[in-house]
């Protein structure tokens, strides 16, 4: 074993011991300290990540088993973490960019309590924890435990500001949302065990194994895993979790929302794409379920005017096209995608945050205005991030979505014109959102004008970072027809085999030409229609519906919440009190009565008592002799 | 002798014992009654013990014949004791209460 795989258990202990340092002593650590403690454990994973990545790359990589998790008879569940290259490439992002969040949260809650500060950071660190977990577990148990606690945590961040009842049912929200998928996941695993016997990797995408399941297994295991990725990843049905998850603050919803949790569905199914890859009808339902998320998120994002929410509209939308491109086998674009989009959302999240910082508060859009003025270091760099999720050619962005754009022309030409659109749409939403935030005038208050700075350098540098990243970032991925030699493709070529797809250079050159210039129409379409945006009445017709996100809450709240809640409340009052008390009571109240009845044989006269006798001895008599 | 005069003789006095206790309340009648009902089985058993030994049966162990009349001095003896008990309670329940009337003692009631 290599010295540095020695060394990597260390990856996600890290984080636990700045958890459990930040958790335990958070009412006598100082505020200074416990950040350091935070960013300084993520920093140090960061560091290893970074080694374990290039140990990968040179060729090695490695399964390394601590100890027997669950052992029965002869069915053995290990403790074990697998280092490959899918697995180390997460881990890079999870730490880097991770790191760079926390470090900007040290400025951004630094108005918070001290004991609140520590909790924050401790439960920052739990989950960069349970993140590093899910990808580094060697089987689909212990990813399952990082699974868990990603949604555990992301229940804890999203509540932080527990005193708002709204944040807290945002937090459950999200919380019941995540169970739901993660029953999918649990029943697909003992479906696996069952079948295969197995919950490790090498095992159950062995050639092997795969044979032992029938067409239904597949397809089944394949669906219910998929279900269990709608959840965290926030798919058609479940996605309605993540936009309210923006309760939460704003670092929270870059490193959770943005850059890593919802990625989650996108790593495991990637991580199976051998079995994924068998099923077919799964492929199609997953295609589906991701175009038609990535077009209804964007369509909502359109008339959004609560900065943060646009932004997880955004999330839900891109979280989509990765779905498009893992449902039609292009497992490495949807990858690629995770990486970029995680760069660049980030950079937004966190440039929606110092936004939030200078307006002291406020999130509407159409209250601030002009920023850019006041703002250079944000706004650039927020610049630089719309340009990278609109797909301007140069920026991440471009790369990873034309990729996943191609994939899907090859696939079906039909779906593409989907795609493209809803790739249009995002463009146009995501310039909507800068130029009314940062062109125009200010239409915020006075107060909050003479409050307008920019932030500190705790808080640009990590979005100088980003924007630098969401610049290059596309760059390990430069299609062949571009020139480049796609180095992730290469890279990831070992763990993840993508349907090939043939296009000619001509047709791809013609794709991108088109999307780009598309794009940049719709760009200046938003650039004609908000550069000097004025708050409009109250919309009606679609706008209406796309501002009240399509009533798909209200379509919840009406076909599921309600009926449960009338079913709840039809058990409480009937089945509850009348049945169940019923039986109880009824039972007491017999026994009441009857040994009532009864008392009166005890009447305390003999005579009586030896009646009773001598009857009793008759109608033994008469038993004995008669019957 | 029909063995049957006999039972009907002892079944007699036992009933006359039972409806003696049931319907009196004079604890020393009551007492008598009982008296009467031990005396009533004490009868039967010696009656069956004779017809038991003039069977067949008992001329193969001639030892077993008289068994149930020795089991009537055991009565004897056990009804002597529970007399003296008996009696003891009923003087101690007179001197109390000046009265032997059973109903007249259920004060433990309620």
């Amino acid at each position: 074993m290599n010295n540095i795989f020695k060394l990597v258990w260390l990856i996600p202990v890290l984080p636990l011991i700045g958890f459990l340092i930040n958790g335990l002593g958070r009412k006598s650590l100082s505020k200074s300290l416990s950040g350091i403690i935070g960013s300084g454990v993520i920093l140090g994973s960061f560091v290893l990540s970074l080694l374990v990545f290039f140990q990968v790359k040179s060729g090695n990589t490695a399964t390394i088993h601590f100890f027997d998790f669950i052992r029965l008879e002869n069915f053995k569940i290990g403790f074990d973490y697998k280092i490959d290259q899918l697995s180390s490439l997460f881990l890079l992002i999870i730490t880097g960019v991770g790191f760079l969040i926390h470090l900007y949260s040290t400025s951004y809650m630094h108005d918070e309590e001290n004991m609140n500060f520590a909790k924050y950071f401790a439960y920052l660190n739990l989950f960069v924890f349970s993140m590093l977990l899910l990808v580094m577990g060697g089987n689909f148990v212990i990813m399952f435990i990082g699974w868990e606690g990603v949604g555990l945590c992301s229940y804890l961040l999203i509540g932080y500001w527990f005193r708002n009842t709204d944040y807290t049912d945002a937090a459950k929200k999200a919380f019941i949302m995540n169970r739901i998928g993660d029953l999918g996941f649990l029943l697909a695993l003992f479906w696996l065990i069952t079948k295969i016997g197995s919950v490790q990797y090498d095992v159950i995408f062995s050639a092997a194994s795969l044979a032992k399941l029938s067409a239904t297994d597949i397809t089944g295991i394949t669906m219910l895993l998929f279900v269990g990725a709608t959840g965290k990843s926030a798919q058609i049905p479940l996605y309605t979790w993540l936009p309210d998850a923006m309760a939460g603050p704003t670092p929270v919803s870059a490193l959770i929302h943005a850059a890593t949790m919802v990625t989650a569905g996108i790593y495991m199914i990637a991580r199976s794409n051998a079995l994924f890859s068998l099923a077919h009808q799964t492929q199609t339902v997953i295609t589906i379920v991701g175009l038609a998320t990535a077009l209804l998120a964007a369509s909502i994002a359109i008339k959004q005017n609560d900065i943060k929410k646009v932004l997880a509209y955004s999330t839900v939308s891109q979280l989509g096209f990765m779905f498009l491109a893992l449902g039609t086998g292009n497992y490495v674009a949807a990858v690629f995608h995770v990486l970029t989009h995680a760069f660049f959302k980030a950079l937004m999240f966190l440039g929606s945050g110092s936004v939030i910082h200078a307006m002291g508060g406020e999130q509407d859009i159409r209250k601030m205005g002009g920023l850019h003025k006041k703002m250079k270091i944000t706004s650039v760099t927020f610049l630089i991030g719309c340009l990278a999720i609109a797909g301007i050619p140069g920026f991440s962005g471009f790369f990873s979505k034309d990729e996943i754009l191609a994939g899907t022309f090859a696939h079906s030409p039909l779906l593409y014109g989907i795609a493209l659109f809803a790739a249009l749409l995002t463009a146009f939403y995501m310039f909507r959102l800068y130029f009314v935030t940062f062109t125009g005038t200010f239409r915020g208050t006075h107060d909050q004008e003479h409050h307008l700075h920019e932030s500190p350098a705790a808080m640009t540098f990590p979005l100088i970072v980003l924007a630098i990243l969401s610049i290059i970032g596309g760059y390990v991925g430069v299609p062949e027809v571009l020139g480049g030699h796609h180095e992730l493709a290469g890279y990831l070529s070992p763990v993840v085999k993508s349907a090939e797809h043939h296009l000619d250079h001509n047709t791809e050159y013609m794709l991108m030409g088109l999307s780009t210039i598309l794009v940049v129409i719709s760009i200046s379409f938003a650039w004609m229609k908000f550069k000097n945006y004025k708050v409009e009445g109250e919309a009606n017709g679609l706008g209406k519906v796309l501002e009240n996100k399509w009533y798909v809450d209200e379509l919840y709240q009406a076909a599921i919440v309600n009926p449960l809640k009338s079913i709840s409340a039809f058990f409480n009052n009937i089945i509850e009190s009348k049945v169940i008390d019923g039986a109880v009571n009824g039972v007491g109240k017999a026994v009441n009565y009857s040994s009532r009845q009864l008392r009166w044989l005890q009447s305390g006269q003999v005579g009586a008592y030896v009646l009773l006798m001598v009857i009793g001895m008759l109608i033994l008599f008469f038993i004995q002799l008669f019957l | 002798m029909d063995i049957k005069a006999y039972i009907i003789l002892s079944l007699a006095l036992f009933t006359i014992g039972i409806v003696g206790v049931l319907v009196r309340r004079n604890a020393i009648i009551i007492f008598m009654c009982v008296e009467l009902m031990l005396n009533a089985v004490n009868l039967l058993l010696v009656a069956f013990s004779k017809m038991h030994a003039m069977s067949g049966v008992a001329k193969a162990s001639p030892y077993f014949a008289s068994d149930a009349q020795v089991f009537v001095f055991f009565i004897m003896v056990v009804a002597a004791a529970e007399v003296s008990v008996g009696l003891a309670i009923i003087v101690m329940m007179y001197r109390n209460v000046h009265t032997v009337d059973v109903n007249f003692l259920n004060r433990l009631k309620n």
